[in-house]
């Protein structure tokens, strides 16, 4: 095994690992396979005896473990400070963000202090063995496009990754894996910024993100009296109401239900496109959901080429028959 | 206050489509818009300026019809108005930009606040405002939706997944700023006139100083190494009937055969 490395950057908030950690460090058991590369994290927090068996379990061989008080939770300058320094003295192959409000803010800065390449928003690695490069794809214009993206010649080859692309694989319960305790010195790290507040909003309705069925109104839906049937069939299914862009804009629901490119991006089991064209803008929202049912009127409208089952007929009669048959069937 | 507002040009995605034949995006005559992100940041830079007095100056590296982009920005307030632009800029990643578009701030003044939108929509990456924050040597705070001035700096509040949070700031600060801030206002008459005839002022690699050597495709660390379609689901059922309560019936049994109901 050569003693390069891939680094992954354990997120932690309030002590707790974030999903996409444990994702990454399960993609990261891959590509160390393929690469001979050792997978290692690096932590950041203010105490690490809860933390660190949990990334051993997802395969980290290593943890640099950096513990400061003013490490307790993400602050730019201090955790790009320290990132860059552990960076610059140990030299990884790869380092692994999530692409998170966390990781897309500090990986950037990281990149530009260190002139490493970085590639944002990745939904697939792989490793080429010939030219030993991480191989980063990831979509572009909204997802229309996929591009795989290369870093040649800077060190370290860095990628932001999106949450729940990747599966999570725990080796076991007791993983074994080995300690670094990295000395912290933000003495002379101006204190620039403050976080003074933090609140952590009740969601009241299905959260779209989190849904695991949505149901979406486009423009075909007519007007904003009509959102009630696909809220009705929503409610049916527990699902999350969803929205395009052309019914946010025209203010018939809130932009909260935003699916798109300038909205939400969705990966639900389940998402039911009612009279939805398809825009581009709208698919890159969308087009990563497990099973993509369309309902239309237009048989060539560009929502059916990322559909698995397109209905083509009249919403107005198929969303309440749907509605309600499913209701029947509950009983 | 002195405020600066980075932009991009971006085609627009409402009107851009797929080809079916080749699986590309078809691009020609789609008109190219300002970043519907940028908007959001270009209206943060106005209302402070409603609010505390100054300057709005908006700044844009790409081609030379991006000075289109700039016209419009001024068309809804703005100031004044930099075009950055030069060959070897060409090819150029989120690291190279972010360097060249650092310098040109720096030499456009000494700005109070430097805001972005959350992202780009061609290239999605959300990179180049801490980068550019970074090479200035001042704070960057991501996602803020509402910002205001206080004795030392600022107060921003930033979204996150579950909330947000309050953060000060102290000094000059970048911020980038999300869609749910604000809505970006219409132009006015008087604007869209002083937009015709407002003049942009255009900087190439030579007027801002760059090194060379970290410009353009020189200077990204990144290449693309290929560029794909993502595949078209070709096993895709279609149900059609008369009697919409058929086509129901027969969705419902698709969806129950696969147990996703």
């Amino acid at each position: 095994m050569s003693n390069k490395e891939i680094w992954v950057f354990a997120e932690q908030r309030e002590g707790v690992l974030s999903n996409a950690t444990l994702e990454l460090l399960s993609e990261g058991q891959i590509l160390a396979k393929k690469s001979g590369y050792t997978l290692c994290a690096m932590l950041l927090s203010s105490d690490d005896t809860n933390l660190l068996q949990g990334l051993y379990n997802y395969g980290a061989k290593k943890v640099y473990s950096a513990v400061d008080k003013k490490l307790a939770f993400y602050q730019n300058d201090y955790y790009s400070k320290v990132i860059s320094d552990l960076i610059n003295e140990n030299k990884p192959e790869i380092v692994l963000y999530g692409a998170t409000s966390v990781g897309r803010s500090l990986a950037p800065t990281i990149a530009v202090m260190v002139y490493a390449g970085l590639t944002a928003d990745c939904t697939e690695l792989d490793f080429d063995t010939e030219q030993m490069l991480l191989l980063q794809t990831r979509p572009a214009f909204g997802g229309n496009i996929m591009a795989t993206i290369l870093c040649p010649n800077h060190r370290p080859q860095m990628s932001t990754v999106r949450p729940n692309v990747f599966k999570k694989t725990k080796l076991s319960e007791n993983e074994k894996g080995e300690k670094v305790a990295v000395k912290v010195d933000l003495s002379k790290v101006k204190e620039r910024m403050r976080l003074i507040e933090e609140t952590i909003e009740e969601m009241d309705a299905v959260d779209l993100c989190e849904a695991e069925f949505i149901v979406s109104g486009g423009r075909g839906i007519g007007g904003p009296e009509n959102f009630p049937k696909i809220q009705a069939l929503a409610k049916e299914l527990g699902a999350a109401v969803g929205a395009s862009r052309a019914t946010v804009d025209a203010g018939w629901i809130a932009h909260f239900h935003q699916v798109g490119q300038t909205g939400k991006t969705v990966c639900p089991k389940v998402y039911i496109a009612c009279g939805i064209s398809g825009a581009i803008q709208h698919l890159a929202g969308m087009q990563s959901s497990d099973f993509i049912v369309a309902i239309n009127k237009d048989p060539q409208a560009p929502i059916f080429d990322v559909a698995d089952i397109g209905v083509v007929g009249d919403l107005h009669e198929i969303v309440p028959e749907l509605t309600s048959q499913i209701k029947a069937l509950k009983k | 206050m002195n405020i600066a507002v980075c932009i991009k040009q971006v085609p627009d995605s409402d009107k851009v489509t797929i080809d079916r034949e080749t699986n590309r995006l078809n691009r020609t005559g789609v008109p190219s818009v300002i970043n519907p992100f940028d908007e959001n940041a270009i209206e943060l830079g106005l209302q402070l300026k409603d609010k505390y007095g100054g300057k709005v100056t908006v700044i844009t590296m790409g081609p030379p019809q991006a000075e289109q982009a700039l016209r419009d920005c001024i068309a809804v307030g703005a100031d004044d108005a930099y075009l950055i632009t030069d060959r070897k800029f060409a090819g150029a990643d989120t690291w190279a930009t972010s360097y060249t578009l650092s310098l040109a701030v720096q030499k456009a003044g000494n700005f109070d606040v430097v805001l972005f939108g959350k992202q780009a929509i061609d290239g999605d990456t959300a990179q180049v405002g801490p980068g550019v924050a970074y090479f200035m040597d001042i704070p960057v705070i991501t996602y803020v939706k509402e910002a205001e001035k206080t004795d030392k700096g600022f107060k921003v509040k930033r979204v996150t997944e579950e909330g947000y949070q309050v953060w000060e700031v102290d000094g000059q600060a970048a911020f980038t700023v999300v869609k749910e801030a604000n809505t970006m206002r219409l132009p006015s008459l008087k604007g869209k006139m002083r937009a015709k005839s407002a003049t942009i002022t255009t900087w190439g690699a030579d007027d801002i100083g760059v090194e060379e050597e970290k410009i353009g495709l020189k200077g990204s660390p990144t290449i693309v190494r290929k560029v794909f379609s993502p595949p078209i689901k070709t096993n895709r059922e279609t149900i059609q009937n008369e009697d919409p309560k058929q086509s129901v019936k027969e969705l419902l049994g698709k969806l129950k055969e696969r147990k996703l109901i």
